[in-house]
């Protein structure tokens, strides 16, 4: 009997051997030389590079690429964490106009245009140059966009026809309540869908172009908030009563992705957001109105545009082993080259957008995108972040506030406002409530040196 | 994720329990047939109805989503959108194929391993820690039992960054062991609380009848105790499997690419742009087989658990 105590005692002990022995061989294993481990967001356009990745490794027989692809809350986490911590995770992470150049000030990305001016045919010049310029700290690249995009409005060119409306090319936004209110037929189609939902990046996105074309603005000179000046009391209250009065039912859960569904089934009249929701619309695979939608510029109240800007690009983190290997990999991603691949291989409808001027003149790109390419592009080139409304202000950004607290700040108030749009509070006590969030944060610039 | 699995098992058992009411309720009445006796059993059986009838509509209740997951999963993507949702659909193994091309199999491979080796260690160490807790009591086993919960007081997320900047250090990250050690570390406190209520249910008379027979402790354990608690080692073991193949916070903040599990690769099918509901449900319903295939080999074990009880 003493026996099987000892078989049992010696399994325990192998096991234990076994748990520390491959612990240590998983440790060798991650730092293999060669592997470029890519951290990107799982959208449309990322999973088409994953499925052409064969071509750049067949070029590159010395370079194995890895992928880790994540919705964009989780991506964006954990490319944060890995970059700030220093981890050496991942040699190339997808990263977005408000990360980049916090994170080259913080250090935390290589300086790339040493890189692009060595690589024959790379052409930084050919970016769109607002783009270019939002990816740029202290007139460097730190990462290289892969696409991009701004804000147009999208409305339906047959209900427009029946209703015996024209829309104009640049329409202001009380020219959309008039046709909202004209076009809303609850049961067949709303007048308009806008994001309602709560999040920096889903509510706030549409709602601050329009405080910003309305005259508002975050904080003054001095870093004094002002969502409680008039003029974004005026922009948030029109906001919420155009959605309340004329936009979908359950505003207040509604976001990019359920507009989207909304618009394309057929159950909206008008939708403004951004640029690259032409990948749902115009798709005849997922709309029923792919060919009833026109578009035009984002509507305007007292500036004379205004767009957002975004874009998705990609970054090598200064804790990376494989810095050379990994600018291969981005060299060969946002090239010239691998825009005609995607056409080439996938469709030309499918190539990211946004990106390169060049794109735009491809005649194939042209001839899938005429009803909506000169206007992003257009939307593209007029967004101006670092002006994005009437009076000067100290942050940049149009759509965002390019500061780190901006995650958390604009988390609370676009809660806020998603309240105001529910119904649940009133448009007053919502901004009074963020201007105080909008206080703490600004003091902490105010009191820097 | 979590819910298709366990929701799935509620409802079969559920609708397991039903029909045995409703015999008892019948043959207990059918002793008698004075008057006052049937209107009670009239009564009974009415009440058998009724409770049979909440059962079922709640077990559609906790069910529908599972369905309509599964359902999904054969669907194209428009036909995933539709408004109002329709059950009628010519049915398609596109998504299937697209979720098993896109390299899932792997992170299912990963998430098998952790799950099994954890719920391995957490038995082999759990086991005896219960033993000794229950039947073999040792001074301040109150205490000791107290401590085993304590570590579960703490949220998880209030841990990640020391662990995230310990297991850096380490040189662990993106390492399946890590994610076994954590599910290990997890899982045992619950283990142990489960096992040792099982184990009190076995009367200390009996291993002493044993060591009389001259049965050693090990033998006593192994022949006596173990047989009788099986069920409920079984029953422990499956919560240790559910728990560590759903964990999603560990491993979507702790691997990278070679030690991804099931459920953070499911987050990958969704998507900012674009439509991905039929697909990830098709990657839903793969990573919710294997639990409910556990729960079903598990199942015999389970039901004779219930009725472990009755050696008292």
């Amino acid at each position: 009997m003493r026996k099987s105590l000892r078989i049992y005692a010696s399994l325990v002990a192998v096991a234990c051997l076994a748990l520390s022995g491959c612990a240590g061989a998983g440790a060798l294993g991650s730092s293999a030389a060669k592997t470029v481990t890519i951290a990107m967001v799982s959208n449309p356009q990322m999973q088409d590079a994953i499925k052409l990745a064969s071509h750049f490794e067949e070029r590159h027989p010395g370079i194995d690429l890895k992928f880790v692809s994540l919705s964009e809350n989780e991506a964006r986490a954990k490319i944060t964490v890995s970059t700030a911590m220093q981890s050496g995770q991942f040699d190339v992470v997808m990263v977005s106009n408000y990360e980049t150049r916090m994170w080259a000030e913080n250090g935390w990305l290589r300086d790339l245009s040493g890189y692009a001016a060595n690589t024959p045919g790379y052409d930084v010049g050919d970016f769109v140059p607002s783009i270019r310029e939002s990816l740029s700290y202290r007139g460097d690249m730190y990462s290289m966009p892969f696409y991009g995009e701004s804000s147009f409005l999208m409305y339906r060119k047959d209900l427009f026809r029946k209703a015996g409306i024209t829309m104009p090319e640049h329409p202001t936004w009380q020219q959309i309540t008039s046709y909202a209110k004209k076009l809303h037929e609850p049961g067949n189609h709303v007048g308009i869908c806008l994001r309602g939902k709560p999040g920096w990046g889903e509510v706030l996105a549409p709602l601050d172009t329009v405080i910003n074309t309305f005259g508002g603005r975050w904080y003054d000179e001095n870093w004094n908030a002002r969502l409680d000046s008039p003029a974004v009391k005026r922009a948030v209250g029109f906001y919420v009563n155009l959605v309340r009065k004329y936009g979908e039912p359950s505003a207040a859960t509604t976001g990019f992705a359920e507009c989207g569904t909304q618009f394309s089934q057929g159950n909206a009249a008008m939708w403004y957001d951004a640029t690259s929701a032409v990948s749902i619309v115009e798709n005849p695979k997922s709309s029923r109105v792919a060919d009833e939608v026109g578009y035009v510029a984002a509507p305007t109240v007292k500036t004379e545009h205004s767009n957002w800007l975004y874009t998705w690009s990609l970054g090598i983190p200064t804790a990376s082993d494989n810095p050379d290997a990994a600018w291969e990999f981005i060299s060969w991603v946002t090239s010239k080259d691998y825009i005609k691949l995607v056409g080439r291989k996938l469709g030309w409808s499918r190539v990211p957008p946004g990106s390169r001027m060049s794109t735009y003149e491809i005649p194939q790109y042209r001839k899938v995108s005429e009803d909506y390419a000169a206007l992003t592009l257009q939307a593209l080139r007029r967004a101006d972040p670092e002006n994005p409304t009437v009076k000067p202000v100290p942050y940049s950004g149009a759509q965002f506030l390019q500061i780190p607290e901006f995650q958390d700040l604009g988390t609370r108030v676009s809660q806020q406002i998603s309240a105001a749009i529910a119904g649940k509070k009133s448009v007053a006590a919502a901004l009074e409530q963020a201007q105080q969030y909008a206080e703490a944060v600004g003091k902490t610039y105010q009191e820097q040196p | 994720m979590t819910d298709p699995a366990l929701s799935g098992d509620t409802t079969s058992a559920t609708v397991r329990d039903t029909p045995v009411a409703g015999s008892a309720a019948q043959s207990r009445s059918s002793a008698d047939e004075t008057r006052p006796r049937q209107r009670a059993r009239r009564k009974h059986r009415g009440a058998a109805v009724i409770w049979a009838v909440l059962a079922w509509l709640a077990a559609l209740v906790f069910f529908f989503p599972v369905l309509w997951m599964v359902l999904t999963a054969f669907k194209y993507e428009r036909a995933a959108y539709t408004d109002p949702p329709t059950l009628w659909f010519s049915p398609t193994l596109e998504q299937f194929q697209a979720v098993l091309a896109s390299g899932v199999g792997t992170t299912l491979l990963n998430s098998a391993f952790a799950t099994l080796v954890s719920t391995t260690c957490v038995l082999v160490l759990g086991i005896p820690a219960a033993f000794a807790l229950s039947l073999r009591p040792v001074k301040k086993t109150k205490d000791v039992l107290f401590f085993f919960l304590s570590t579960k007081m703490l949220p998880i997320v209030a841990v990640i960054v020391p662990l995230y900047v310990i297991v850096n250090r380490i040189g662990l990250l993106d390492n399946i062991w890590t994610l076994i050690i954590l599910y290990t570390g997890m899982n045992l406190p619950i283990a142990i609380w489960m096992m040792r209520s099982f184990f009190l249910e076995v009367p200390a008379e009996l291993l002493e009848a044993a060591s009389m027979d001259g049965a050693s402790l090990w033998t006593a354990v192994r022949r006596v105790i173990l047989p009788l608690v099986s069920p409920g080692i079984a029953a422990t073991a499956l919560i240790c499997v559910i728990f560590s193949w759903n964990e999603f916070f560990f491993a979507v903040n702790l691997t990278a690419v070679r030690a991804q599990t099931a459920p953070v690769s499911l987050v990958g099918f969704i998507t900012g742009e674009g439509l991905f509901w039929a697909r990830l449900s098709a990657a839903s319903t793969l990573a919710a087989l294997p639990v409910v295939i556990a729960g079903w080999v598990a199942q015999n074990k389970l039901v004779r658990g219930l009725s472990f009880g009755a050696i008292k």
